[in-house]
């Protein structure tokens, strides 16, 4: 009762697209069905929604989706935390299982974003002369290609580097059905394309879609007493920070300290260490940012980034393959799934159902995200025992 | 009989009798320095210990991205820029005096801090000071 592990013991997504014709709470709610369906409960067995949206977050998306899938009277909690929403949520409904309040939750996280443009910097002119162009850009392309340029700036990361991430997940994305693009796009074309800010090209940046992904949460008790072991995957750590005060922070977001911290603390909290991970998927809302968490996340030394990228040690095959779903850039970044797709990507491994991309044998997966403003989600997750 | 000059951010001053210059938030207690005013240190949580200082106008570019694609009604390509001042506070700003071109910006090259008037008005067609950074001299 209370303190026992916690396990994802349904998990599911739906294909990322552009659905002009589906509200937000349709397709919320055809990620958690698939997720009960899963996990062989309905919704009269789960005590609690932890519900993650960005976009329409004071809108009580969680109630929406209730009255999609059964308005049960239970709990429904909104969860934002910009692109860390869906780890939060999870991570919500993984606390309140630990606690020993509830036995089985639902989280869901659900973004309707196909056709959103550029975001950050121009948004609520406030009163007075708005700085977008003349102090910079806010806007992401340029806050992660400035992320992007410090790298280079201390080890020399190249252009062609950057742009070798998206080639890898582009490639990965064709083996993966619910990817949003499934198109492998060689480097003199990830190069070629648009520039949007320097040196992210729009092929590096994230894509803008619809989506949606729930997982289903047991304590260790009912996945037990239901007979579930056979496809629970085990919490080891979940883990959420924000960005500490740094010197550049105030106007350069720090999404590296918030990174390493969360990682030191889900290493510790799981017991293993960054060789023990078999697959990782991490927050490659631009290529720039990829390259940042590789040495943030423990994949590498500090300066062995671009190193790990020449010598495709992150590609399928590869000593730790990166983003096998095809990550934000190609399976798409659907603000509030995204913290839960990945952690279906790494659940479909550890369960030995990713079909041609399965890395063999995988058994510890890390899933992590970061949230501008900015906070960060790590999960590590350990594969079905039987 | 002088209106007081608009400017771009709070942290930009622009004195009647004097030349305009850049004011961090310095905390007496950790060091730390902020651009924006705060409630209490946002490194330390020191309340009260948060005094005004001037920033220099000389430091080094950290890091660059070049916009190519912009917000309707802004001109591209500019340079967003990441500069470290001398004595201590980080600023944002367009960088101008040189190409938008990689290949011609050298990260960790010394620049300094200039004061212009804004390249376009608010809505109510006010003028504002803003500052950008270019080349050192």
């Amino acid at each position: 009762m209370g303190s026992e592990d916690v396990y994802i013991t349904g998990i599911d997504m739906i294909k990322f697209g552009k659905f002009l014709d589906r509200s937000i709470a349709s397709l919320g709610a055809e990620a958690a069905l698939g997720a009960m369906d899963d996990a062989r409960v309905t919704i009269n067995d789960i005590q609690a929604l932890y519900s993650g949206n960005l976009m329409a977050a004071s809108g009580m998306v969680g109630q929406q989706i209730q009255q999609e899938i059964g308005q049960t009277g239970i709990p429904a909690i909104n969860v934002s935390n910009a692109c860390a929403t869906g780890a939060t949520a999870l991570r919500e409904g993984y606390i309140a299982i630990r606690a020993g309040i509830y036995d089985t939750v639902l989280a869901v996280g659900v973004e309707k974003l196909a056709g959103a443009g550029m975001l950050g910097g121009g948004g609520g002119a406030p009163k007075g002369l708005h700085p977008e162009g003349l102090l910079g850009s806010g806007s992401m392309p340029c806050v992660f290609g400035e992320a992007g340029m410090a790298h280079a700036k201390d080890y020399g990361t190249t252009f062609e580097q950057f742009a070798q991430i998206s080639v890898k997940n582009h490639h990965h994305s064709t083996m993966n059905p619910k990817a949003r693009y499934q198109i492998e796009t060689p480097l003199e074309e990830v190069m070629n394309a648009e520039m949007i800010s320097y040196p992210n090209t729009k092929l590096m940046c994230s894509a803008n879609v619809d989506g949606s992904a729930a997982a289903v949460l047991m304590s260790e008790k009912e996945m037990k007493k239901r007979g579930l072991q056979g496809q629970a995957v085990k919490i080891r750590a979940s883990v959420l920070t924000t960005d500490p005060w740094t010197d550049r922070d105030e106007v350069m977001p720090d999404v590296n300290t918030c990174t390493r911290n969360a990682a030191n603390q889900a290493y510790e909290m799981a017991g293993v260490g960054p060789d023990d991970l078999d697959l990782v998927e991490l927050h490659d809302c631009f290529a720039t940012a990829e390259v940042l968490h590789y040495e943030n996340l423990q994949l590498c030394g500090d300066g062995e980034a671009g190193k790990l990228i020449d010598e495709k040690q992150t590609w399928i095959g590869g000593r730790i393959p990166v983003n096998l779903s095809g990550g934000l850039l190609s399976k798409g970044h659907p603000i509030g799934a995204t913290g839960i797709a990945n952690q279906y990507e790494l659940a479909m491994h550890l369960r030995g159902q990713a079909g041609k991309r399965q890395v063999e044998g995988a058994k510890i997966g890390l899933a992590h995200v970061i949230g501008l403003g900015t906070c960060c989600g790590i999960h590590i997750l350990e594969g079905p025992s039987s | 009989m002088s209106e007081e000059t608009l400017t771009i951010k709070p942290y930009l001053k622009a004195p009647a009798d004097g030349d305009p210059y850049l004011e961090g938030q310095k905390c007496d207690s950790c060091g730390a320095i902020s651009l924006k005013e705060r409630m209490a240190c946002a490194k330390c949580g020191g309340r009260d210990t948060v005094k005004p200082t001037k920033l220099a106008t000389t430091g080094k570019l950290h890091a660059f991205s070049i916009i190519h694609r912009a917000f309707p009604g802004i001109e591209v390509p500019f340079i967003s820029a990441i500069a470290d001042l001398d004595g201590g506070g980080t600023i944002k700003t367009n960088m101008v005096g040189i190409d938008a071109d990689p290949d011609k910006i050298t990260l960790g090259m010394d620049i300094q801090v200039a004061f212009q008037t804004a390249p376009r008005k608010d809505a109510d067609g006010n003028e504002y000071l803003t500052f950008v950074v270019k080349p050192a001299a």
